[in-house]
């Protein structure tokens, strides 16, 4: 086995090297799938061609926005409850900052490898609905009271699904660490053919359905996107922000898009790995991050797809589809995933 | 700050309303302003809603933002100049609004357009007609939350509004048509070209029935929404395809063609018996399929001949009255000339159809959700210049 990386600095050291990467992964991913699908894929699915002016065919048009946003006047709403108004974007972007803690990219890639690491991402994800709600008060502005408050009876009514479509995950390799999901995967026979392992994704299609839907709502874009619906409630709890605090919900928007495109290529496209190699190889700390993003990107390709294709959801309709279909849907997938692993 | 009389009946109404409400439920109303600057009002209208939570109790339309006083421009213009003015109102199927007012202008005179004229005309009326629709077939889509309809929709409109501009020589104000006929004759190869673009007008109807009226999400936001029945269309004096949405078979160009040459080829009235937001989509997606087959058969037997008739180099209208409307693309739109017999009219009266179409929502609005406000909004199809004027 090749050690590749296996340098043990201060602990101080690791720290820092941590927090800088987690730091400068977030604006990053944001960055990648603002140009990527935001800019060129919703343009080219719309018959235009998107920015080209800033950079070779635009790539550097969300750098120029966000120093554009950083020279904004950081506005207060004559009423806002200021604390609270400041403080919302930050705590949404700590909510984003914290889903990049746990995901590997490599059997070491990895900045925390917690034993309930699944656990802990799905947790943190929901911190965002705090963010919301507190932008969606804190402006005292109608229209971003009625975008926090759905916000929140949809993150809220979303998690459940989204909790429930990875527990059949969980059920199937036996742990809520997500390297040893990886692992399992990589170490997976079908019908005791292991060349391609097994990723989950052929048994938990039900799951990964489930999953994307519910992402897709946890993001709150389209057809979920009734807490920022521009045509409605003209961007929700969004509405009274300016310059940076309106880049902090872009950056974690993306960022979020991102670490759950990653979760989702962790539990059900196996992660980091790739057929065909030994998945003990400390190679993979070199190829992982590559591997990962090539399939984060595919996630996100579906997750921005429906983004650009579907109109809006009501509310109701969104918690009927909810509470009637998915949370149905993946109990049953649970059950069903018990039966078989004790049965199998 | 004055507070205008219908404000304060609005908000007596919405208190009156909500004081209902409290007793039942207990809860405390809202009053939200949807607009004047709204994304969904595209212009600046104005609807002071009374929530319960998200649902509305009280809609109260304020226009009147973008007044620009044309009936009164009129009077200080000539004939002439007056298309200049109206060709404004409805900005997307400018021509259509010269149509009426110098139809009118013709019957006092008591001169015909040359038949190629009226032909010509109501092919420009046409396309009009589908450079306004195309656009609410695509805009529909982004106030339900769908992005990428209306981009289509602009692609192929620019086709339309070419072939407008090869005629007129303008894109959005033509200012082509004249008392006793039309400016110019068309250019020379704009026959072929046109019905090249007819073919692609109905490629746009067919993907957007693919893509936005045959989705899901699409039927479940517009169906059962916004329910207007006949009477209630009728009380309210709907025209056009809101009219035909509520299954009232009423449609100028077939009833009183007036000038225009409607009874020469063969078409037909949509109507859809539903009267819902879905209904409103269906019927003008139906007519914007119908207008590209008018449009060719116009094309097909298009007489030969001048396109002006004689009519004197300064035009004065003889004393008397006209009322002459037409099915513009947003309904119907009539002008009320009253002639002195000046240079000038002495008075002009533009019923305008968005006007009366908005005028339902008070009634359309009660007990909806906030989105639904804008499902309704968007499928009324209004343009706030028809509404102000």
């Amino acid at each position: 086995m090749i050690e590749i990386l296996a340098f043990e600095p201060a602990y101080w050291l690791q720290t820092l090297i941590k927090l800088g990467v987690v730091a400068l992964v977030v604006p990053t991913a944001a960055l990648i799938l603002g140009y990527v699908f935001l800019m060129k894929m919703m343009s080219f699915m719309q018959s235009r061609l998107g920015p080209m002016e800033a950079g070779p065919y635009g790539t550097l048009q969300l750098l120029a926005d966000g120093v554009k946003f950083l020279q904004k006047e950081d506005i207060f709403p004559r009423r806002a409850d200021r604390y609270v108004f400041a403080l919302a974007p930050v705590v949404v972007l700590v909510s984003t900052f914290l889903l990049f803690v746990v995901l590997p990219v490599g059997p070491d890639a990895v900045v925390s490898g917690l034993d309930a690491g699944l656990f802990f991402a799905l947790a943190v994800a929901s911190l965002s609905v705090i963010g919301v709600l507190m932008a969606g008060w804190g402006s005292a502005n109608k229209y971003a009271l009625m975008g926090g408050m759905r916000a929140a009876g949809q993150l809220i009514a979303y998690e459940l699904p989204l909790v429930l479509a990875a527990i059949g995950v969980v059920i199937q390799a036996g742990t809520l660490d997500l390297n040893k999901i990886v692992l399992a995967q990589a170490t997976g026979e079908i019908f005791g053919w292991g060349a391609i392992g097994n990723p989950y994704i052929l048994t938990q299609f039900v799951g990964f359905a489930i999953f994307l839907v519910a992402v897709q709502a946890e993001l709150t874009q389209p057809p979920f996107d009734m807490p920022v619906a521009e045509s409605e409630i003209v961007g929700g709890y969004q509405v009274e922000y300016t310059g940076f605090r309106f880049l902090f919900f872009f950056m974690a928007e993306f960022g979020t898009a991102f670490a759950f495109a990653g979760i989702a290529s962790v539990l059900f496209l196996g992660g980091w790995y790739v057929p065909g190699l030994d998945p003990a190889s400390g190679w993979f700390n070199l190829i992982g991050p590559f591997v990962m993003f090539i399939k984060i990107m595919a996630v996100s390709a579906l997750i921005f797809w429906f983004r650009f294709t579907f109109p809006r959801l009501r509310e109701d309709q969104l918690q009927k589809l909810a509470w009637k279909v998915l949370i149905p849907a993946a109990l049953l997938n649970i059950v069903v995933t018990g039966v078989l692993k004790v049965a199998v | 700050m004055s507070v205008t009389e219908r404000e304060q009946r609005a908000f007596i109404a919405a208190a009156a309303a909500d004081a209902r409400v409290n007793v039942e439920l207990e809860t405390e109303g809202m009053t939200l302003n949807i607009g004047p600057q709204h994304p969904a009002t595209h212009g600046t209208l104005r609807i002071i809603a009374r929530l319960d939570g998200e649902q509305v109790v009280a809609a109260e339309p304020v226009m009147g933002y973008m007044h620009r006083g044309y009936e009164k421009l009129a009077e200080v213009r000539t004939y002439p100049q007056v298309t200049t003015l109206i060709n404004r109102i409805d900005w997307l199927g400018s021509f259509a609004n010269e149509v009426p007012f110098i139809l009118a202008a013709e019957q006092l005179m008591e001169v015909e357009a040359p038949p190629r004229a009226a032909w010509i005309r109501t092919i420009l009326f046409e396309l009009s007609r589908l450079a306004n629709i195309s656009l609410f077939l695509g805009d529909m889509g982004v106030q339900l939350g769908a992005l990428t309809p209306v981009f289509f929709a602009f692609r192929d409109r620019e086709f339309v509004l070419n072939q407008i501009e090869a005629v007129t020589g303008g894109r959005f104000h033509p200012n082509f048509d004249r008392i006793g006929g039309l400016k110019d004759d068309l250019p020379a190869g704009w026959i072929e070209e046109t019905r090249g673009v007819m073919v692609k007008m109905r490629n746009f109807c067919d993907e957007l029935e693919d893509l936005l009226m045959g989705n899901e999400i699409f039927e479940a936001r517009t169906r059962g929404v916004g329910v207007i029945p006949p009477e209630i269309a009728l009380s309210f004096g709907l025209s056009g395809a809101n009219a035909r949405a509520s299954g009232i078979d009423w449609d100028m160009r077939r009833d009183n063609p007036c000038g225009l040459v409607y009874d020469e080829v063969d078409w037909k009235v949509w109507t859809h018996p539903d009267g819902d937001s879905f209904a409103r989509y269906w019927v003008r997606l139906q007519e914007t399929r119908e207008a590209t087959h008018i449009v060719e058969q116009l094309l097909d037997g298009l007489p030969a001949g001048p396109v002006m008739a004689k009519v004197p180099v300064i035009i004065k209208v003889p004393a008397g009255e006209a009322y002459v409307a037409t099915e513009n693309p947003l309904g119907v739109m009539g002008y009320y000339v009253v002639s002195k017999g000046d240079l000038g009219p002495f008075r002009v009266k533009i019923r305008s159809a968005s006007f009366n179409n908005i005028s339902v929502v008070p009634w359309v609005m009660r007990g909806v959700f906030v989105p639904d406000v804008i499902t309704i909004l968007a499928s009324l199809y209004f343009i706030l210049g028809d509404i102000d004027r």
